[in-house]
């Protein structure tokens, strides 16, 4: 099944950026996610028309993808597949709301497409820094910051073994998948039937598989507790991370930077 | 049906990732407290097949389109509500942040979307009442049935007032609940089948799967109603709060700035920064007989409407289209720069 | 101490499914034999192997390892002792970093953080895989992950190590190098395989399973020279010691010499 095997292909790419070594890769797991909490919360924060001032906000993704040496298109490309969902919901905007907001020249534009343009400026903001956070740190850091900050150990360890599994079972899912294609001809076979006792079979391998574990788990003396360590810490540079991209981001919030430097040069040039 | 970062106001997005923070939290202490330590690798592999399943499609019956399960019923009915909670909002995390599916602020919506009604309010309600002590086919079949169209009716319907709440989009309530609802009866009703052969599946196969999940539930009904009261309550709550956001402010950082700094409105800082930079560009635009000027103005600002009192924060000018332009240059050229200098 | 004999007496195991997998097995390994369990598939190997720590319990019979008879309550004791390294290392590798996965088992023992660096540290040198211990296990190739599955259970020092096929689906280089790591370990080895010729290089003893009972049990060239007693058990002589395909000519347990006729007739040359 090309498709699963994309999605795997994909996953591992955006898993790999982060072993990349670099300042921003270095820096202590819950400087970043903190940075990108306040960066999300800023973006959602602003009104539905508001368009200008969320393009001073991309200065972040394009350092961060620069100093990390991410991959800008593959980046771009994961953005470009934005959430369907959110397309559909924007699309009804300019159908509901045709009240004219500006004139471009002579052309009026509704507070519909105004808003609806704001929406998808909005998600490639919030998903690319999804993503960036995911390239310049690793899930397993991410989990172990968010541990750190207060996650349940529980989850964490959810969390972690989900991840580790991932890897394993979407090539038994899409190597069982395949086999159904190639068997399935015409389109005929992949219905409900077929995939019903796929997934079962999946399901109860995926069953022997977590007794096995937990066998391997009990015979190197696991007795229900998870012992961690690692060593990170919170130092001067992850502090001057957090305060120096919240500092702008509270700036850009409060001062449409984009008026303002077109005020600025349009001034100069009225 | 993903909710995204993109829909949401802040009010929103945060009190649900409170509210799903809060029962992640309660559901790691009871699975804590079960000290079944073979549901840890479970759990986990269990994710991971969630995962991996919903990558494999099949062929809708009557319609040729093909689709996913969603698997909330599924994961419920083998671990547990709570097990089953924590695992759904598991996969729904690696999903926010490898296929960006909705977004981090959006995460706290989407695990109550599909985490909440399977564990806590279909399995003990439905399924548990329905199936009984002793499972048979007939029973099985329709429990499933009955609580995958339930889960189904209100996961969507979490995600219209949430978007509605929101403000974001302009969907009025009624026609995005027009929308929504019956097409997830359908999906919903194909959810049922698909869970209810795979619950078969397993069933004939390893019937202890299911007698033990079953056993290993939560033993008398108060827990779970104790949590669905108090979820209500908390519902209650934070929607009173937030129909007060709403109303009131339709920007709730905004009014929590203006709170902290003490400004009436946000205007007010033109006097600012504005006003600075104002006083500058008079000192700085020189050259006052320059030919640009004879030109005449293809798009001036004036003609920002003002019958909306939003639009006065549009920033709509061809000011702003101007500086729009400048910073994303800007933007991606100090990324350029600093690639460059690396 | 005599803390590394593994005693067998009568051991019965039926599952819950009513599968009769083990009818009647005895046997005693002493302190530092090599010993290869061999048989047919559904013989009762893998059975036999989840009883060495503890993770199948007998339905009769007993099993005593050293001074200690296994039960519930020495059940700790015996997994330190015993050091299970399973067929699929997928399922032995759940922790995110090669470093935390050989760091569980000294973790579960009590061990300090700085004693179990040094042992991890150790361990994955002895394996030969020091470089990937910051690598997450899915992104290991096959070798390196059964290597690094040898090291988990290596780090808890055990005295007995046994393994459910340890070659399976290793590339030949690969495989070389992990019979060359088991015939350095000093203890005990115990180990299942259908891989006859590395039982054959590694063993002095073998044991033949058979519809769950120990059909034989001897000097490893003296069972792989009794024909008939090995097409019984669906088992053949190991490839190293048949006749050569081409010239007919047999050859010598472990040698390495080719057979000259092979090269001239395999039309390598034409």
């Amino acid at each position: 099944m090309d498709s699963i095997n994309k999605a795997v292909l994909d996953l591992k790419r955006l898993d790999l950026l982060a072993n990349n070594d670099s300042s921003i890769h270095r820096l202590d797991a819950r400087a970043k996610v903190l940075v990108t909490c306040v960066f999300i919360i800023c973006i959602v924060s602003y009104g539905r028309y508001e368009l200008a001032a969320l393009f001073p906000f991309f200065i972040f993704p394009a350092v961060i993808i620069a100093l990390a040496d991410l991959p800008p298109l593959f980046i771009a490309r994961k953005i470009a597949l934005l959430c369907p969902f959110v397309l559909v919901v924007g699309m009804f905007n300019p159908v509901f709301d045709r009240e004219v907001l500006l004139h471009l020249g002579s052309f009026a534009v509704s507070g519909g497409w105004v808003s609806f343009a704001s929406i998808v400026v909005r998600s490639i903001l919030t998903v690319g820094a999804a993503f960036i956070l995911v390239g310049v740190t690793g899930f397993t850091a991410v989990c172990q910051a968010l541990e750190r900050l207060g996650m349940p150990q529980v989850f964490a360890v959810q969390l972690l073994f989900l991840y580790r599994y991932i890897f394993v079972l979407t090539e038994e899912a899409g190597r069982a998948s395949r086999a159904r294609e190639l068997r399935a001809c015409g389109k005929k076979g992949l219905g409900i039937r077929s995939f019903s006792s796929l997934i079962g079979h999946l399901l109860l391998r995926t069953w022997q598989r977590a007794e096995r574990i937990h066998m391997a788990m009990l015979a190197r003396g696991f007795t229900g507790a998870f012992h961690a360590h690692r060593q990170s810490h919170f130092g001067k540079s992850e502090l001057m991370f957090v305060l120096g991209w919240s500092t702008l981001f509270i700036f850009l919030r409060l001062q449409n930077a984009s008026q303002l430097l077109g005020k600025l040069v349009t001034g100069l040039f009225p | 049906m993903h909710m995204a970062d993109a829909l949401l106001s802040p009010a929103v997005g945060g009190a649900m990732c409170a509210v799903s923070a809060g029962t992640i939290a309660y559901c790691s202490r009871k699975v804590r407290q079960e000290l079944d330590d073979k549901k840890v690798p479970l759990m986990g592999v269990l994710g991971a097949f969630l995962f991996a399943a919903q990558m494999i499609n099949f062929t809708i019956p009557a319609t040729g389109s093909s689709g996913h399960i969603g698997g909330g019923m599924l994961l419920t009915i083998l671990l547990g509500p709570y097990a089953a909670f924590l695992t759904i909002a598991s996969v729904l995390v690696v999903q926010s942040l490898f296929f960006a599916d909705g977004g981090l602020l959006a995460l706290g919506c989407n695990i109550f979307n599909m985490g909440f009604f399977p564990a806590f309010l279909a399995y003990p309600f439905i399924y548990k009442k329905m199936v009984g002590n002793n499972p048979n086919q007939t029973r099985l079949t329709l429990a499933i049935m009955v609580s995958a169209i339930v889960c189904l009716q209100l996961g969507p319907f979490g995600v219209v007032l949430e978007t509605v709440l929101s403000g974001v989009s302009s969907l009025p309530f009624s026609t995005f609940v027009l929308l929504m609802q019956p097409i997830h009866l359908a999906i919903g009703a194909v959810e049922g089948l698909v869970t209810v052969a795979v619950v078969t599946f397993v069933f004939k196969a390893r019937p202890e799967i299911l007698q033990g999940a079953l056993e290993a539930g939560p033993t008398g009904s108060r827990p779970v109603r104790t949590v669905v009261v108090a979820f209500l309550v908390a519902a209650l709550f934070i929607g009173g709060i937030v129909s007060l956001f709403a109303s009131k402010n339709p920007d709730g950082l905004e009014w929590a700035i203006a709170k902290v700094t003490g400004k009436e409105e946000l205007e007010a800082s033109k006097q600012g920064l504005h006003g600075v930079l104002a006083d500058l560009q008079q000192k700085t635009a020189f050259l006052p007989d320059y030919s640009f000027r004879k030109q005449p103005e293809p798009k001036k600002s004036e003609t920002v409407p003002v019958q909306k009192d939003e639009a006065g924060k549009v920033g709509t000018s061809a000011a702003g289209l101007v500086g729009t332009m400048i910073v994303l240059a800007l933007a991606f050229l100090s990324g350029l720069v600093l690639k460059k200098r690396k | 101490m005599s803390h590394h004999i593994v005693e067998v007496k009568n051991l019965r195991h039926v599952y819950s499914d009513g599968t009769v997998a083990l009818k009647d097995a005895s046997f005693r390994i002493t302190h530092g034999e090599s010993v290869g369990i061999i048989g047919a598939n559904g013989a009762g190997k893998s059975t036999l192997l989840l009883h060495l720590n503890g993770y199948l319990e007998p339905t009769s019979g007993n099993i005593r390892i050293g001074d200690i008879p296994l039960s519930k309550g020495t059940l700790p004791d015996i997994r330190r002792t015993v050091g299970m390294v399973f067929q699929d290392p997928d399922d032995q590798l759940f922790m995110p970093t090669v470093f935390d996965d050989v760091a569980f088992g000294p973790f579960n023992l009590g061990m300090a953080v700085a004693d179990v660096e040094q042992r991890v540290t150790e361990v994955l040198e002895l394996v030969g895989a020091n470089h990937l211990r910051d690598k997450p296990p899915y992104n290991l190739s096959g070798g390196e992950k059964k290597r690094v599955a040898i090291a988990t259970v290596l780090s808890m020092s055990p005295d007995i190590l046994v393994m459910d096929e340890p070659t399976n689906g290793l590339d030949p280089f690969a495989r070389r190098q992990l019979m060359a790591l088991i015939r350095d370990f000093k203890h005990t080895r115990i180990f299942t395989s259908h891989d006859l010729d590395m039982v054959l290089e590694l063993c002095e003893r073998v044991i033949v399973l058979h519809e769950g009972e120990v059909w034989a049990d001897g000097p490893t060239l003296e069972i792989f020279n009794n024909e008939k007693l090995l097409a019984e058990c669906r088992l053949e002589k190991p490839l190293s010691m048949q006749g050569c395909p081409i010239c007919g000519s047999g050859r010598l347990a472990g040698s390495a010499i080719p057979c000259p006729k092979s090269y001239a007739s395999s039309g390598f040359d034409s």
